[in-house]
């Protein structure tokens, strides 16, 4: 897919809001991949999931904060991902980094599948795990 | 007046008290508030209008009738779950009206900002009072043009300023700055010209954005 790698390539500077499984795993992943990673957490004990190599910068603060995201330099970041494990904070946070900061590229997780309806018709890239994964496992078991 | 259906979302103390004042004003309030217990007190209160659920989950919103709804408050002291109901509200259930508190004074700008059409920070509301106690306060915010990033300012043409003796012209002002009105001891209010002197003790009324009031301050407080 041609246009995957055009967007890969135009990612440098990536600011991810929740320091959980998924969001250190994927600031990792970018941080091997050579890209400048800014991980934002309330709580700094979270942090211990970055891996020891981890290169980028970890901050503590709440993503919904205007100041905090500015701190994180998201005035000049590529790319947003909301990950917190409240959907209510991604979407506040990455409708902040979206239309305040112009974020070419914002993504936020949310899980109640209704909410996430109401932000994609509101121009907001979300995804809800309960979807894919209810999904996943459908289509598993229909199988056998 | 035709009583209206408000919505309340959150059975805190200002959840509580706007509910009364509403109710005694003869309009049909349903609080939503997650708490069992606070749902109890309420309804002991002020008789059978509290819902227990999530303001946030649209199907207690649907429950909650919020498609009749004319307004909807939002009060918790969650700003991010003040935003999201408020949003929820306006673009899916078409509530014409709808109010959120914000808890973090920095959040009022951007609530407007993505749709919601009314905030109220206390914090703001507070220091609005204070500068207007304090003669000496260089500038007051006096209003926020709703959905509009525009302000309106007054400020005090000091003795010392150096807008003394100037023109509206001189000042330098940005573009996105107007001097609406001076105001002179003994004087009708005017509408000033660009070749308008200041003279101490005017007060100005302007109207400005967040972004340049400091320029403005600048040019009339020094």
């Amino acid at each position: 897919m041609p246009r995957t790698e055009t967007v890969k390539s135009n990612i440098k500077n990536i600011v991810i809001m929740g320091c959980g499984r998924v969001g250190a795993t994927l600031a990792a992943l970018f941080d091997a991949a050579g890209h400048k990673v800014t991980v934002l957490d309330i709580d700094a004990y979270s942090f211990r999931r970055l891996p020891p190599s981890f290169s980028g910068t970890a901050l503590i603060g709440n993503g919904t904060d205007e100041e905090i995201l500015r701190k994180a330099g998201i005035a000049e970041a590529d790319a947003f991902i909301a990950l917190t494990q409240g959907d209510n904070r991604n979407v506040m946070a990455a409708q902040i980094a979206q239309q305040i900061f112009k974020v070419p590229r914002v993504i936020c997780r949310i899980y109640d599948p209704l909410r996430k309806d109401i932000y994609e018709q509101l121009g907001i890239e979300a995804i809800s795990p309960t979807e894919i994964f209810a999904d996943i496992l459908f289509k598993r078991l229909e199988k056998q | 007046m035709k009583p209206l259906y408000i919505v309340i979302i959150g059975g805190g103390n200002i959840g509580y008290y706007l509910s009364k004042a509403l109710l005694d004003e003869g309009h049909e309030v349903l609080i939503v508030e997650k708490d069992s217990r606070k749902c109890e007190r309420l309804e002991d209160e002020l008789g059978s209008c509290c819902m227990r659920g999530d303001g946030c989950e649209t199907a207690v919103l649907s429950e909650a009738g919020l498609n009749r709804a004319d307004v909807l408050i939002a009060t918790t002291a969650q700003d991010e779950d003040n935003l999201v109901t408020c949003q929820v509200a306006k673009y899916r259930y078409k509530v014409p009206r709808t109010i959120a508190l914000v808890n973090n004074p920095s959040n009022d700008k951007i609530f407007k900002q993505l749709g919601v059409d009314a905030s109220i920070s206390v914090t703001n509301t507070i220091l609005e009072h204070v500068e207007q106690e304090i003669p000496a306060h260089p500038l007051i915010h006096l209003l926020t043009m709703s959905g509009q990033m525009e302000e309106v300012v007054e400020l005090l043409v000091a003795k010392e300023s150096p807008a003394v003796g100037k023109s509206i012209a001189q000042l330098r002002l940005p573009a996105d700055t107007t001097v609406v009105l001076v105001i002179r001891d003994g004087e009708r209010p005017r509408i000033p010209g660009v070749d308008t002197l200041l003279k101490e003790n005017d007060r100005i009324i302007a109207l400005t954005t967040p972004s340049s009031e400091k320029i403005l301050q600048n040019a009339v407080t020094g």
